[in-house]
């Protein structure tokens, strides 16, 4: 069920990598004051922008949760958020490495958005041990919605507070997209439409992979009985009964009573 | 009494005919959860949380006004969290005295101090906040009265307020006579960046304390959740205590950042208002 338009998300993901890289290293011009280091730009934006659009999809999702009940939206908050984190962390090395190359320190306390990027990476890093310690899986479902509402809620509040907090002693050459040049402008968008697919398509992965394995693992409680059923599941902070598993468990329960 | 309740429902739906149409949407929702309940024992998945509430018919001041002094009782009976706060902040004071090697501090070095010193004290008392009424059944015995949920996260947000000025009552001027901060020029603008702040960490500690009290790592999760949702204060209180702790120099902390903590406390308290009630539904 979530497997579904997987192939072409994939192929069309990776057409548009491979367009947007191939912008960034032989159709964007070299920028005159940072030369080739530039182009991390096209990478760690649109990285931040998607992690931090990211985090606040997985609010929404638990705000799904929350009014309908439904484990699905706490799946898809679960999976967005993970993806997010991992994007985020993508986001604060290759920052790092661009002020190192650029200021000549790995950490520059006085660049807004890469500290609002850590206090936020901070907050999300401790959503996983939150649902890894919380046994039940519907209040593991509750707290982490709860959990993701508040955050997502948090990333612009943090952001702005930040921002006010610091002098801005480097000028903010590329903040936005307004002040490039065309060809720079054509590149960057690429680049973000194409790491935008990558963190759909991932995604998309992840969802399938674990809804695939609910139902392996569903099957395969019913192959072996009753016995094997009593044996509780390995702890996990993914979410333990997303829709669909019921079903499947119901559909071979009747097969095997027709056959 | 369940007469008293009876005509005030009446009442209350005499007011208007669409708040009474809704309450008895809520009635029938409240019966279809229990007879899920106690047929299947399926959580009312479909139903969103406060359907299956009752009216409520306790006023919420009344509700949290007896909250609090049932907190505060409790915390004079068994001096749990307050004096435990107190003591970590003097020690901490006597830590950072050796750690930095200074007998007296002012300007950024005294906010750092001070600022770092209140936000663990006060991790302290929120780690401790919810865990009696988690332990004790305290939150079971809150569920069953008919009082709207909210009462409980405004009467804890009450209750770690007085912990906080009471920790600032002992820690402030202990802070000014172990560290001789010189602050006696600046003290009314020094409360009220405190009482801002304290507002701040009321209420985020308030929330992070009913996430962090149902999981096995509580004492953990506490402070990890908690930190990262309370640097926005932080930046805001510390700007704002900077330019007070500077000997012969009367500064005003500056509008923005008093702005910025009053901004915060609203957001968050919005936040908590309407996230609180899903945390209490066992």
């Amino acid at each position: 069920m979530y497997g579904r338009g997987l192939r072409a998300l994939s192929i069309s993901t990776v057409v548009a990598v491979v367009a947007a890289l191939t912008l960034v290293f032989f159709y964007a011009p070299l920028e005159a004051e940072q030369g080739f280091l530039q182009k991390i730009f096209y990478l760690h934006v649109p990285l931040a922008i998607i992690a931090l659009c990211g985090f606040v999809v997985g609010g929404l999702f638990a705000i799904g949760y929350l009014r309908t009940r439904d484990q699905r939206w706490d799946f898809r908050s679960y999976v967005v958020i993970h993806m997010s984190l991992i994007f985020a962390l993508a986001t604060l090395i290759t920052g790092s490495i661009w002020a190192k190359g650029s200021w000549g320190h790995w950490w520059v306390w006085s660049e807004p958005t890469l500290v609002s990027f850590l206090i936020v990476f901070l907050l999300y890093a401790t959503y996983q041990p939150l649902r890894f310690s919380i046994e039940d899986p519907e209040r593991q479902a509750r707290y982490a919605s709860v959990f993701a509402v508040t955050a997502g809620a948090f990333v612009p509040a943090n952001f702005i507070a930040v921002r006010l907090a610091t002098e801005f002693l480097h000028p903010r050459v590329l903040g936005s997209t307004s002040n490039l040049p065309g060809s720079m402008a054509l590149t960057f968008l690429v680049s973000l439409v194409a790491w935008a697919l990558l963190f759909v398509t991932l995604c998309k992965y992840e969802l399938t992979a674990k809804h695939t394995r609910f139902q392996l693992r569903a099957l395969r409680r019913r192959l072996s009985g009753e016995q094997a059923r009593d044996t509780p599941p390995r702890r996990s902070a993914a979410p333990q009964h997303p829709a669909g598993t019921a079903k499947l468990g119901a559909r071979v329960a009747d097969g095997g009573a027709s056959t | 009494m369940s007469a008293q309740r009876e005509s005030q429902v009446a009442a209350a739906q005499r007011e208007s005919q669409v708040a009474a149409a809704q309450r008895e949407s809520q009635v029938a929702g409240a019966s279809r959860e229990g007879e899920l309940s106690l047929g299947a024992g399926a959580p009312a998945g479909a139903l969103r949380a406060g359907e299956g509430t009752p009216a409520p018919t306790v006023p919420l001041r009344r509700a949290v006004g007896a909250l609090l002094r049932k907190e505060l009782l409790v915390e004079l009976r068994t001096l749990e969290s307050v004096p435990g706060m107190s003591l970590f902040a003097l020690s901490t004071f006597v830590v950072f005295h050796f750690a930095l090697n200074r007998n007296s501090v002012e300007g950024d070095l005294a906010t750092g101090v001070l600022w770092v010193t209140l936000l663990f004290a006060s991790l302290l008392g929120v780690n401790r906040l919810f865990v009696a009424d988690a332990e004790e059944g305290g939150v079971d015995g809150f569920l069953l009265a008919p009082v709207d949920r909210s009462a409980m996260l405004i009467a804890k947000e009450l209750t770690l307020l007085c912990y906080l000025v009471v920790l600032e009552l002992v820690a402030v001027p202990a802070f000014a006579l172990l560290l001789s901060v010189p602050m006696a020029h600046a003290l009314p603008d020094l409360l009220l960046v405190l009482a801002l702040a304290d507002v701040g960490v009321a209420v985020v500690g308030t929330l992070v304390a009913a996430l962090a009290v149902q999981t096995r790592a509580r004492d953990l999760l506490g402070p990890l959740l908690g930190l990262p949702l309370l640097v926005p204060i932080v930046i805001g209180a510390a700007r704002a205590t900077s330019p007070l702790l500077v000997a012969g120099h009367a500064g005003t902390p500056a509008a923005r950042w008093l702005a910025m903590l009053a901004l915060y406390d609203l957001i968050f308290g919005l936040i908590a208002y309407a996230v609180f009630d899903f945390l209490l539904e066992d």
